[in-house]
């Protein structure tokens, strides 16, 4: 399967991995639910290791172990959950996660460039869709009034 | 007014394409019916009963002649032939064919002018005093900061999907007539004991189902901070407000739940995080604030002689002039209103040949520049006295001078039964009906400033909670009945109205409403106005009225 990471089309080298089946070796992610409950017998597993988190969750509770994970995947599951847009953010611009941050689930190509600017790098549709077209999405706009996670300047700045 | 630089007309312009594009998806079966309504909402656009309705941003109510010449063609082209003002400044085209909205907005695009975030759980329309930079009241200008935060709020990435709508309202003015107590945010420009301008920001008021007038959760805001105390407002919100129930989202459910301390101290311990990274530029706010500059002016003397001889003649025109204009800061001015609420006619409606012809007048008379207010009438702030008795004649020709501004003539009215899929009952017709009380405009003016709102249901666009006399359209097993509330107010000391009693049927309004006149009439003291009225003697002497003779 592929995702778009950074603009481009990329090989998705990550598998979600239920609360109830067993971790496989290459990289995985879990619910928070998930690795709360097993993360003493994670540490030194030696493989990236990915969370995954809903629109409930609180960020600032993983503040202290966000290094331990690669990629975060903000999961959607009403894509007019508008608490992901303040999550991402937050992990970006406050609590300083570099790592990938992937939403997947319920959203809509129209919600990309919305995406992109508060901090998610990467985008997971179902399979069979046509990401050539999506990846489209993320140019819809060339202006943007604000400052935001992508661009630290807001508009009026560079206005002559 | 605000021009655009290449940078807004490019975002409007890239907003209509991709409006177009979902509108073509949509129609090709590849966006679902729940995927394309946020973004046709966002676009201002309901699919309801007759047809689509499009709902248009006229930024705090400003327009000039141009883009009036262009609603005027819109509504020709493709409505039939007239447009309804809001009482959010806005104009809704209640005809348009959905496959058509794509042009519409491109012709839009071309006048400067959109629809994006006039519906939708996002932050709309930010609204303002129709009297802006010509109240002789007013502390500043406060259009700035409207600008200013329409920009801010246009496409912001965090906020496009919050729990409900969010409405902003700022007042620059000692006179609050912006109804900022009844909205999600009301800045009010104050003075602090240093003589620096800022603003007071209150939360958490709005009409609708559970009116509620809003807190001041600051008392002073520096006018630097302005958006990232907006953004700290917005972040808790879009955080912590209820989704699981549309009736409980909105901001006001929030402060009332968390309570007013504790809701304060989250935003501004979130403020504290984002407030030296999103400070405003003192040079943005003068930029802004330039394209606000007061127009040419002449140096006019105070008096006109002519005026006086005009009024002392012509008895209908010292009546308008008396209702339909008020005082200008600048000597030899004077702000008009143009009554869209002629007797008999849909409160706020405009034919679009009324809107060339209002154009026109803007263009002879008052700079290019017509206002919308939010009580649905429009205003041409800069008259010269001396031209305000051809005015009068011109506007009197387009039915335009019914000299009933801020009587209990000047009904706002919802569109109601006719044109609004959720309604319970018809709002115009209410209206209409009052206004046959008064074929005696003398009658009318001795009732003096009354406020009458008409809502057709719960949602409250008529604003009824806040009427001094509200009306609320509700519906009692499949018939139009109406609940009546006294008392209500969106001015400075707002307050909600309280409820008469039982609701009473349709044909039963306008003859209900008459006895509370009457009521009023022989409970006022001497210069008392109905608001005082019922403020001083309270509801019961007016439910003994229509009630008891019952
Ligand atoms: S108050 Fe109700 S009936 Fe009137 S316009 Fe709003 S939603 Fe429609």
């Amino acid at each position: 399967m592929e995702v778009i990471k950074d603009g481009e089309i990329a090989i998705n080298e990550w598998q979600h991995v239920a609360d109830d089946e067993a971790l496989p070796e290459g990289k995985a992610t879990l619910s928070l639910k998930r690795w709360r409950e097993e993360k003493d017998g994670l540490t030194g597993r030696g493989t990236p290791l990915g969370l995954r988190l809903t629109a409930a969750d609180i960020v600032e509770e993983i503040v202290e172990v966000l290094r331990q994970f690669d990629l975060i995947v903000l999961d959607m599951t009403q894509f007019t959950d508008g608490r992901v847009f303040s999550q991402a953010r937050l992990l970006r611009e406050r609590f300083g996660f570099t790592g990938e941050l992937r939403v997947r689930g319920d959203f809509i190509q129209d919600q990309m460039f919305f995406l992109s600017r508060v901090g998610v790098n990467a985008f997971e549709f179902p399979e069979g869709t046509d990401l050539e077209n999506m990846r489209r999405a993320l140019g819809e706009f060339s202006v943007a009034y604000q400052a935001a996670t992508d661009v630290r300047d807001p508009l009026y700045r560079r206005r002559s | 007014m605000y021009q655009y630089d290449d940078y807004d007309q490019t975002l409007v312009n890239e907003r209509a394409a991709q409006f177009r594009d979902q509108t073509r998806r949509f129609l090709a079966g590849q966006l679902t019916e729940d995927q394309f309504r946020p973004l046709r909402l966002m676009n201002g656009l309901y699919i309801q009963r007759h047809a689509p309705m499009l709902r248009i941003a006229i930024p705090y109510g400003l327009l000039s002649s141009r883009q009036m010449r262009m609603l005027a063609h819109i509504a020709r082209k493709y409505d039939k032939g007239y447009g309804h003002f809001t009482t959010r400044q806005n104009l809704q085209f209640n005809w348009p064919k959905l496959e058509e909205v794509p042009d519409i907005l491109d012709d839009l695009a071309s006048v400067q002018m959109h629809a994006i975030q006039t519906s939708g759980n996002c932050i709309r329309n930010t609204t303002s005093d129709h009297l802006a930079g010509v109240a002789a009241d007013e502390l500043e200008d406060p259009r700035p900061y409207c600008e200013i935060i329409r920009q801010w709020s246009t496409l912001h990435p965090e906020f496009a999907f919050l729990p409900r709508k969010f409405k902003i309202a700022v007042s620059g003015s000692v006179r609050d007539r912006a109804a900022t107590q009844v909205h999600d945010i009301g800045l009010q420009l104050v003075k602090n004991e240093r003589g620096e301008i800022g603003f007071e920001v209150l939360v958490g008021g709005g009409l609708g189902r559970t009116p509620i007038i809003g807190v001041v959760i600051r008392p002073f805001l520096e006018k630097q901070h302005l958006l990232s105390y907006l953004e700290a407002i917005l972040r808790v919100y879009n955080r912590f407000g209820r989704r699981d129930n549309k009736f409980k989202a909105r901001i006001k459910i929030l402060v009332k739940d968390t309570g007013k301390e504790k809701f304060t101290g989250m935003v501004e311990t979130e403020w504290a995080k984002i407030r030296d990274g999103l400070a405003l530029d003192e040079a943005e706010i003068d930029r802004v604030r330039a394209f606000f500059a007061p127009p040419a002016y002449e140096d006019l003397p105070t008096g006109d002689a002519e005026l006086d001889r005009r009024k002392l003649d012509d008895a209908q025109f010292a009546t308008w002039f008396r209702h339909n204009t008020v005082d200008h800061k600048i000597p030899g001015y004077r702000a008009v209103f143009l009554s869209l609420k002629a007797h008999g006619a849909p409160p706020g409606d405009l034919a679009a040949s009324q809107m060339d012809a209002v154009a026109e007048l803007a263009d002879r008379y008052s700079f290019g520049e017509i206002r919308v207010t939010h009580t649905q009438n429009l205003i041409l702030a800069d008259v010269r006295q001396s031209e305000l008795y051809a005015l009068w004649q011109a506007l009197t020709g387009l039915n335009l001078a019914t000299p009933n501004i801020g009587t209990a003539g000047d009904i706002i009215a919802c569109p109601g039964l006719d044109y609004c899929a959720l309604a319970n009952a018809t709002s115009i017709p209410i209206a209409n009906g009052i206004q046959r009380i008064f074929d005696d405009l003398d009658y009318l003016y001795d009732l003096g400033d009354i406020r009458i709102n008409i809502s057709g249901c719960m949602n409250g666009c008529g604003h009824h909670t806040v009427g001094h006399i509200g009306i609320l359209g509700v519906d009692k097993k499949g018939e139009e009945w109406y609940q009546i509330t006294l008392g209500g107010s969106s001015s400075n000391e707002a307050s909600l109205g309280e409820r008469l009693g039982p609701s009473v049927a349709k044909h039963q309004v306008a003859p209900v409403i008459e006895q509370i006149f009457h009521a009023y009439r022989e409970l006022r003291l001497e210069d008392e106005a109905f608001l005082e009225t019922v403020r001083r003697i309270g509801i019961q002497p007016f439910q003994e009225r229509v009630y008891g003779s019952h």
